[in-house]
């Protein structure tokens, strides 16, 4: 009989905790994603994160390395008190789209203008999750939420924030992508994405931000094979998955 | 120097090396002092986009094990209330300088003492408390910060020095902090790196049930040790006098001149002055309160430490309050006038009360 060999098994960095999430829901990838990064860089013992408030805010369960928890959208402040104390570790911010692109927006914006040498980790799903499914920055035009029980319009509402296309638009940042958690091609695309953005800030290279369209089953109230669907027919659509930044130098798409 | 640059420098002195700010007067003295000062010694100055990001930054570099400073007054501070809640839920140490001004809301650029209550009694949500010192002269200025701190890493909790305009603004000599800071204590929480041991976390959120409990009940114990060996006051003729005169901050340096023009003149009347307004002084104040038959509390607000010299005094002598809400400064004669006005009350009561 041939020797057996191990190719796959739960990366390192990813602890045994059952995870709270709901099924299909795009967090418990991506932190599977980021764990396998860390192996990867072997950077587990000199990460330390910043988890944000909404439902990755027990992201200290499930990953190995130092983290931090923050108020509600202060994660980047947090980051750059740690990074410039500890500029030989690596920090990434872990943030979700009402984090970041609500109640975070100034951090985001001027953390990035600063050029922090941390890694920003956006999770687009256009809802907040833990409370409830509310409408985010990010909700899509007519998408029903809670708090917009009709559908999101643009008159009143405004219509949903691109992050990427905005940090863009900063001389500072060095590197910027947007990914797609729908179906296997963009989910190895997006570790692609993650292994580029710890890269460049192993490398002392600066900003790096990376954003994942990501399902949220229970408030797309879709199965989470159709969330998928969603998230690969409608949000790209809205929010296209491409490279925007690349070594500190503007892609044109 | 000033008030503001005293301070600064002694948190330098203290080690400091984060300061993270936002422009407000009348402290932008303070971030213009670190600016240098933190290039010159291998430290970290960041202008942050607001307050929020300010105090947040401190958290992350406290977090990461440095001694970390903000400042700013009044509007300001209210905004960093939220991060102060969480550093005291992190147990974080961390000096914030609140040189106030009048408020509520814009207020005025002027001197006030309107914070007593926000700083004092928690300020921010939850159970919690910072250690609130109350400096009166440059000196102390300079010297309370370096004690702030070493109050903060040894109870790893964000402390406070409540000062105001005219403090930050005056101009003073000093005497400047000489040797190494006080050496901080191991801090083996600190994030550095999960090497060759498990992950630390920072955090507040404790769902569990009986975590928080748990927690909060740790945090009080915390207190109750501070308020047991940190408490201090300063008095003057407290214990042989009618009138007690008690102030803090500008008004106590006022009114210790005030006390000293009275004793002069052959009142009996003494001086009471809280340095740390939280933990308040409030057992020897209540010692006090059964000696003396009044006492007078000047401030620069409308009664806010008085509602803690009622607390303690219990009933045992007559409360007279003094205050100066819009951002003036009272003068030494206006305080002797108020003294003089309420010595006569009270000779008053004493003359119509039956042996
Ligand atoms: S609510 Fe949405 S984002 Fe939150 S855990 Fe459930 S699926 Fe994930």
């Amino acid at each position: 009989m041939a020797k057996k060999q191990k190719i796959y098994g739960r990366p390192e960095a990813l602890s045994s905790s059952v995870m709270h999430y709901c099924a299909g829901c795009g967090h418990s990838l991506v932190h599977k994603l980021l764990a396998e990064v860390m192996d990867e860089l072997h950077i587990r013992d000199k990460t330390i994160g910043v988890a944000p408030v909404g439902c990755a805010v027990f992201a200290y369960y499930y990953l190995k390395c130092d983290i931090s928890e923050a108020p509600h959208g202060r994660t980047p402040a947090v980051a750059t008190g740690l990074k410039r104390v500890r500029p030989g570790r690596i920090i990434f911010s872990y943030q979700g789209d009402g984090d970041l692109a609500a109640i975070g927006m100034c951090e985001t914006i001027h953390t990035a203008n600063r050029g922090e040498n941390i890694t920003v980790i956006f999770i687009n799903n256009t809802v907040y999750g833990m409370t409830g499914g509310q409408m985010a920055p990010t909700t899509l035009v007519k998408q029903q939420t809670p708090t917009c029980p009709a559908g999101r319009e643009t008159a009143t509402m405004g219509g949903p924030i691109r992050v990427c296309e905005l940090l863009n638009t900063l001389d500072r940042p060095f590197y910027i992508e947007r990914t797609a958690l729908d179906g296997i091609h963009g989910i190895l695309k997006t570790k692609k994405a993650l292994l580029t953005a710890f890269k460049a800030q192993m490398d002392e290279k600066g900003y790096s931000f990376v954003e994942i369209l990501s399902p949220c089953p229970t408030y797309f109230r879709l199965s989470p094979e159709d969330s998928l669907k969603f998230v690969k027919n409608e949000l790209s659509r809205h929010f296209p998955v491409r490279v925007f930044r690349k070594e500190g130098v503007v892609i044109n798409d | 120097m000033t008030g503001n640059e005293a301070l600064a420098e002694g948190a330098v002195r203290a080690g400091c090396r984060f300061y993270s700010g936002y422009p407000i007067t009348p402290q932008n003295e303070v971030p213009a002092y670190m600016a240098k000062r933190m290039s010159e010694c291998g430290g970290t100055f960041i202008q942050a986009e607001s307050e929020l990001a300010a105090i947040n930054m401190v958290l992350g570099a406290a977090a990461a094990g440095a001694r970390a400073m903000t400042s700013s007054s009044s509007p300001g501070i209210s905004l960093k209330q939220e991060g102060i809640s969480y550093l005291a839920g992190c147990q974080l140490p961390a000096v914030i300088a609140n040189v106030q001004r009048g408020g509520p809301g814009l207020g005025s650029i002027d001197p006030a003492q309107g914070d007593y209550f926000q700083a004092t009694k928690g300020g921010g949500h939850g159970d919690y408390h910072t250690i609130v010192l109350a400096p009166m002269s440059v000196q102390e200025m300079h010297d309370f910060t370096i004690n702030a701190f070493r109050l903060a890493d040894k109870h790893r909790i964000p402390v406070t020095i409540l000062a105001d305009g005219r403090l930050g603004q005056m101009m003073e000599p000093v005497y400047l902090h000489r040797g190494p800071p006080p050496p901080p204590p191991p801090k083996p929480w600190t994030l550095t790196g999960a090497r060759n041991r498990r992950p630390n976390w920072i955090r507040s959120l404790l769902v569990n049930e009986g975590e928080l409990e748990k927690h909060n009940y740790k945090l009080q114990k915390c207190y109750h040790e501070i308020a047991r060996r940190e408490t201090r006051c300063e008095e003057m003729h407290a214990a042989s006098c009618d009138l007690l005169v008690a102030a803090w901050g500008t008004c106590a340096r006022i009114a210790k001149g005030a006390v000293l023009a009275a004793r002069a003149r052959g009142w009996k009347v003494g001086f009471y002055r809280p340095i740390t307004l939280w933990p308040f002084p409030a057992k020897r104040l209540a010692t006090l309160a059964r000696q003396v038959k009044g006492i007078l509390t000047v401030e620069m607000n409308c009664g806010q430490m008085l509602e803690d010299v009622r607390l303690a005094a219990g009933g045992e002598a007559q409360i007279f309050f003094s205050g100066y809400p819009g951002g003036k400064v009272p003068s030494e004669s206006e305080i002797l006038k108020t003294i003089y006005k309420n010595t006569r009350r009270l000779s008053k009561i004493r003359t119509r009360r039956p042996e």
